[in-house]
């Protein structure tokens, strides 16, 4: 697969044409026969008659097989080249891909969707600043920003608060690993799981002879004497009851990034200031919290973006009905609902400029920590 | 002495309470997930009648005997029945009797049918089932019973197939996005060219796009090239997506290996491609592993991306699931079910590969 494998040019000029020839049909051979395996595999999975199993492996043979078998033949035929020449070309073989990638899926799309932002639902003519006063002024717009902003104070704010307290009061137990794990579980389940599993506790029967509440919310509040209620359909409380599933979500993730950190405060500062005569929790404000504050920053950053990003919770428990529509879901609907691209393409660029400092900040502090 | 004494006393008290106050947060965190759990098991009737928490032994009233009273016995006024003098409208509610068991009329007056029960434990022998996961797996028409026994026939969700198909987006949608990056990130580390750092830094840049950009004009594209709902639009799609992260990673990483170990090899006569795959990609398998189980279970959680650009067609868990949700959002045997099957294998990821799991979820925070 080297150029030390390829036969020595040793010969006379006849062995050299021949092994000219031969590098040159080889040159073409080699890619032409790789497309065309990998346009079969296509085709194959495209028309997808096989039986279920049959395709999903063959999927995933091709596409991982695929995308190796690219490397290897494009480092093959550039390990044919002159010394000079390869140097130059080589390291594109191994950049240039992930480049190429990014380009089509991310740097163009920025864009083009700036460009869809300027332009009447069906992208034919441009409409200037239209879709961008849709998106800043319309009730709907109005009331998604201001729930955006109740999940991003509400949701960043409990996730982290009930992360630092879980990690400052397991710190001291024997039993920490537990605690943590326990805390930490529900960064597996996906939001449409997590979605499933709060709308069980929510879930509402409503009143009548034989019938039980089988929601665990509704049980509890009847047993305390209360009634129950249809949660989710409560404007503008059940905004607070969806963020109840970020901050299931996102508290141990806050906890074990504050976990790690608490555990990095020097012994020795924490028992001075016991020496000095500081209760525990004094302590902990004048010299835990500065020593965090860092962290808990990043933490908070971390947060505030996944809520402003947030879809997937409020499209499986409600679809953003009932006042509890966010910007990611009215991008959703406006796109794919009503088919109005210029409008969802605002969205999206609003969303973004929304998320670029956010992130640009929090890109900063995640360099200078160690990532693995 | 009672100074330490009560110092000791005070800690002590400090740590239950400490402790006491993280148990009640895990079990607030712990009691939804086993709800649902525990739904999944019940047999559908019993789940529409009854909360999940009645499978937990707990004291019940339950039916032991019943007797009629003679049609001698006067009922319209106070009577006598089991030794005590009762009316017909106490009886309506119930009456408790003086060694515990309690009796109460059943129907109207003239049944003159009395039931008797004895408060007894229950629920040790809860009435579990798979059919829920039965049901929820299969494509075929199902049947199960409502609260009033009535039978019900629905098409099933197919969840099974699309089981295997988050498994065949999920692997290709983890492995190719890692490979390329892995390449890129040792260009980036090792390699000189032109333009070095401009690309990494846009490379890097990308990280702050959210994807709800992408999605509009790479659904053009995909709708021009025929990739719509197809396996290889979604790989390439994530493949995209977890780029700008992977590299970003990876390049911390494999930037950091010590430069003689390369070095050498290089002077050894090894070409760049065989140091990429004998060297660096063996020593950056603690890098690659975290990466790959966060990119996994993004994959394999995300919903957004699989609704967008595999709809209805190749239907994965997430989306097989809410459309559960969308049509049958009542039928929580099979909406529980169906859920923990969505939640099996990130959990077993998370319980057999803690610390890596750990490690991923940290550094894919930043992910756009």
């Amino acid at each position: 697969m080297t150029s030390s494998d390829m036969p020595k040019n040793s010969g006379g000029p006849l062995a050299w044409l021949a092994t000219g020839v031969g590098r040159i049909l080889a040159a073409v051979f080699v890619p032409i026969v790789t497309f065309l395996v990998l346009w079969q595999g296509f085709i194959f999975l495209r028309n997808n008659q096989a039986p279920q199993i049959v395709m999903v492996l063959v999927s995933i043979l091709w596409g991982v097989g695929g995308v190796a078998l690219l490397y290897w033949v494009a480092n093959w035929m550039v390990e044919k080249l002159p010394d000079n020449a390869r140097g130059l070309i080589q390291p594109f073989v191994f950049v240039g891909p992930a480049v190429a990638i990014l380009a089509w899926f991310l740097a163009i799309p920025v864009v083009r969707t700036l460009i869809l932002s300027f332009q009447d639902e069906t992208s034919s003519n441009f409409v200037g600043l239209t879709n961008y006063v849709f998106a800043l002024t319309d009730r709907i717009m109005l009331e998604a920003f201001r729930n955006n902003l109740l999940w991003m104070i509400f949701g960043t704010g409990l996730s982290v608060g009930l992360g630092l307290l879980v990690a400052v009061l397991a710190d001291r137990t024997r039993l920490e690993s537990v605690y943590k794990a326990i805390i930490f579980m529900p960064m597996a389940i996906s939001f449409v799981g997590a979605g499933v599993i709060w709308k069980f506790m929510y879930t509402y029967k409503g009143e009548g002879t034989g019938i039980s509440e089988i929601g665990l919310i509704n049980a509890i509040v009847l047993a305390l004497g209360g009634q129950s209620q249809p949660w989710l359909s409560i404007p503008p409380w059940n905004n607070f009851f969806l963020i109840v599933i970020m901050v299931w979500l996102q508290t141990g993730y806050a906890m074990v990034i504050i976990s790690s950190a608490i555990k990095g405060v020097p012994a020795e500062l924490l028992e001075a200031a016991r020496i000095d005569g500081a209760t525990e929790i004094k302590a902990f404000f004048n010299v835990t919290v500065p020593y965090i504050k860092g962290t808990l920053l990043t933490v908070t950053t971390t947060i505030v973006i996944f809520s402003l990003k947030l879809f997937d919770i409020v499209r499986v428990m409600t679809g953003g009905n009932n006042g509890t529509n966010v910007i990611a879901n009215e991008f959703y609907l406006q796109r794919f609902t009503y088919g109005h691209t210029g409008r969802a393409s605002a969205i999206a660029i609003i969303l973004l400029l929304a998320v670029v400092p956010v992130m640009v900040y929090n890109l900063r502090q995640f360099g200078e920590r160690r990532a693995f | 002495m009672s100074a330490t004494g009560s110092m000791k006393k005070q800690k002590q008290l400090n740590n239950a309470l400490v402790n006491g106050i993280l148990i009640l947060i895990c079990i607030i965190w712990l009691v939804p997930t086993v709800g649902v759990l525990v739904t999944s098991f019940r047999q559908s009737q019993d789940i529409f009648s009854s909360g999940w928490w009645a499978v937990l032994p707990h004291k019940q009233w339950v039916e032991k005997s019943e007797f009629t009273i003679p049609e001698t016995v006067d009922v319209t006024g106070p009577f006598e029945v089991e030794g005590i003098t009762t009316t017909f409208e106490e009886l309506r509610e119930g009456v408790t009797l003086p060694d515990g068991r309690q009796i109460s009329w059943f129907g109207n007056r003239r049944t003159r049918l009395i039931k008797v029960y004895e408060q007894e434990w229950v629920g040790f022998g809860a009435n579990l089932t798979l059919d829920n996961y039965k049901n929820v797996l299969t494509g075929t028409k199902i049947s199960f019973k409502d609260a009033e026994g009535k039978e019900i026939t629905r098409q099933g969700n197919n969840l099974g197939t699309a089981f295997l198909n988050s498994v065949a987006v999920a692997v290709p949608a983890t492995i190719i996005p890692i490979l390329i990056a892995a390449f890129a990130a040792y260009g980036f580390a090792w390699l000189n060219f032109p333009g070095r750092k401009l690309l990494f830094t846009i490379v890097v840049a990308m990280l702050v796009v959210p994807l709800q950009i992408a999605l509009v004009p790479i659904l053009q594209d995909y709708t021009k090239l025929n990739l719509n709902g197809t396996f290889l639009g979604i790989w390439l799609a994530h493949t995209g997506f977890g780029i700008p992260l992977a590299v970003y990673l990876l390049f911390n990483y494999v930037s950091q290996l010590p430069r003689d170990i390369l070095e050498s090899a290089f002077i050894d006569g090894a070409s760049s491609f065989t140091i990429f795959t004998k060297l660096i990609l063996p020593l950056s398998v603690p890098a690659l592993a975290s990466f790959a189980i966060f990119q996994f279970l993004w994959v394999w959680n995300d919903y957004l991306v699989a609704l967008v650009l595999l709809g209805d067609q190749n239907r994965v868990i997430t989306s097989a699931l809410a459309a559960i949700v969308g049509e049958k959002g009542q039928d929580w045997h099979l909406l529980t079910a169906g859920a923990f099957i969505s939640m099996m294998l990130p959990l077993a990821v998370f319980f057999a590969l803690q610390r890596f799991f750990v490690r991923g979820m940290m550094a894919g925070s930043v992910k756009g």
